[in-house]
């Protein structure tokens, strides 16, 4: 039995249908994501999984339950860790794990000894009794991320979990989030970096105007929808474009952005020979392997991020 | 649950109760000397047949239970919707809407309390009080707490920006302070205000204190008032839990 189970799932905010009919299976032990643009749909398609937001249609078990008839009993079995930080600035970094583990109705000693087990496993014991304030970002990050673990949930939720980070704290807070998925527990997550998705996920749905457009393993989906490498040409003119038909007949693909040209290529290498015995001179060349951002493209005609 | 709710106030307020519970005390201090010995000297004779300051007092505590009721219905419940997104935190864990909403206002009746009791003491130790009855402004103080509490949550939640609140105290707070029998009785208004006084919950409580620190019967019956008092709190909780609902499942 998955641990989600969505069919036909819809929601809408009036006329605006935000997620239009998404199936999904997550199953126990799984590191599971969502990727996509902003307004793809992730966030309220992970508001109803939360059971915060009712499903406007559709099919959806969490579980094994109702999210609208058994939403307390559910939501005591899931952690959350919301896009917006919303820990409490006034309490220490302790208290935010006590307080919220009393609405979990753990007792007080119970949730004291989990409170020192979580911040030793984000790393913060140190600051256990600093108040949240002065926190930077990544620790507020992985405090919140502690928060959601507070009562041992069987699914992880992360919205969104290192947007706004520096890189080096979305590094620890991935090792950490590795860390959980070894231990075996249930993440889901959504994101809008491949690079993330690439990291943490096991599977993904690849998601754009509130409908699924993919869905696989990250190393699947790539050689399902994209070339094993990418050539980047850049050329040194105002517009890309009248240099795609002199690349005719190189690779399988191409892509024109605004201020560079993919090549879709098996070999790399010899795709750049080609190019310059045409001859060809952009002023900036760079090959590099297939990512998810390439699937995105190839699917949407899209980038990720803007 | 809804304890659990309370529980996590509680502990915020211990941050604080220090400095809290002190204030609490200063207010109503400072009102005993300034209109006591100020205004009160210009009153000649009473009112009603008792000395100014022992006339007022009863009509202060009910008052000071409003403001602070009001106080902490509004800018603690706005910012839990948009600015620390409490509400929100609090949502996602196993909680109801009823939790989240009861879990606050028990702790805004708390704080009520707290502010009312320390105003009591204070005027027993000046002597204002005419009846063993006075002990229950307490429980008058608690009511009217929520009877204002429940619609003032019910519009906190509802606003989207400070500027609201801001109105809501010129054009709530303000007019039902001054026209409720707090200060001088509402039969000396025109009979046009003295129904606009007789609408505000807080005259309702005014009477009801000052008949018990007095000892004299209320001009309205006791139960009538408290039913007012209560029809207040129902409609407006019935409204908060309506606009929490909407905001909190989406």
């Amino acid at each position: 039995m998955a641990l989600i189970h969505a069919r036909g799932l819809v929601k809408r905010f009036g006329d605006f249908t935000a997620v239009d009919g998404i199936d999904v299976d997550v199953q126990r032990g799984e590191a599971f994501g969502f990727l996509g643009p902003n307004g793809a749909g992730k966030s309220s398609t992970m508001r109803m999984i939360g059971c915060v937001s009712p499903p406007s249609g559709g099919v959806l078990r969490i579980l094994d339950l109702d999210p609208l008839r058994d939403g307390v009993k559910i939501r005591g079995r899931l952690g959350v860790c919301p896009q917006l930080d919303n820990l409490d600035p006034e309490l220490t970094v302790r208290e935010n794990l006590t307080t919220y583990a009393r609405f979990f109705g753990i007792p007080r000693k119970v949730a004291r000894a989990r409170a020192a087990e979580l911040l030793d496993f984000v790393q913060l014991t140190e600051r256990a009794d600093s108040k949240v304030e002065p926190l930077s970002g990544g620790m507020k990050r992985r405090l919140t991320i502690a928060r959601a673990l507070v009562n041992e949930p069987e699914i992880v939720l992360l919205d969104e979990p290192t947007t706004g980070l520096d890189p080096q704290a979305r590094h620890l807070v991935w090792e950490r989030l590795f860390r959980l998925k070894q231990q075996g527990v249930t993440l889901v997550l959504t994101t809008h970096y491949m690079d993330e998705a690439e990291q943490l996920c096991d599977r993904l749905v690849v998601m754009d105007g509130g409908t699924i457009v993919a869905e696989g393993s990250p190393r699947t989906l790539i050689d399902r929808y994209s070339t094993r490498e990418v050539v980047e040409l850049r050329f040194a003119a105002e517009s890309q474009e009248p240099f795609a038909d002199k690349l005719d007949g190189i690779g399988e693909r191409l892509e024109i952005l605004p201020d560079r040209i993919l090549l879709y290529v098996e070999q790399g290498d010899d795709a750049v020979a080609a190019v310059t015995a045409r001859p060809l001179s952009p002023a900036n060349v760079l090959v590099r392997r297939s990512s998810l951002e390439d699937v995105f493209l190839t699917l949407t005609g899209r980038t990720l991020v803007d | 649950m809804t304890f659990y709710v309370l529980e996590y106030y509680l502990v915020n307020y211990r941050r604080v109760w220090r400095s809290s519970v002190l204030s609490s005390f200063v207010l109503p201090l400072l009102t005993m000397l300034g209109f006591g010995v100020g205004v009160g000297a210009y009153v000649n004779g009473g009112v009603q047949g008792v000395p100014y300051l022992d006339w007022m007092v009863p009509g202060l505590i009910a008052s000071t239970a409003m403001q602070v009721a009001v106080g902490e219905s509004t800018w603690p419940v706005l910012g839990n919707f948009e600015w620390q997104r409490l509400y929100f935190t609090q949502g996602a864990a196993p909680l109801r809407v009823t939790d989240i909403l009861d879990g606050h206002l028990l702790f805004v009746v708390l704080r009520t309390l707290i502010s009312s009791a320390a105003f009591l003491a204070i005027a027993t130790a000046f002597g204002t009080m005419h009846s063993w009855w006075a002990w229950l402004t307490l429980p008058i103080a608690a009511l009217v707490g929520l009877a204002v509490a429940t619609p003032t949550f019910a519009y906190s939640s509802t606003v989207r920006g400070d500027t609201y609140l801001a109105i809501l105290f010129r054009l709530g707070v303000l007019p039902m302070s001054l026209f409720s029998g707090v200060f001088f009785p509402v039969q000396s208004l025109p009979s046009a205000l003295q129904w606009v006084a007789y609408g505000f919950p807080l005259w309702h409580a005014v009477d009801l204190s000052r008949a018990a620190t007095l000892g004299v019967a209320p001009t309205w019956p006791a139960l009538g008032h408290v039913a007012y008092l209560a029809l207040w709190a129902g409609a407006g909780w019935w409204l908060a839990l309506r606009q929490f609902r909407r905001r909190l499942t989406v």
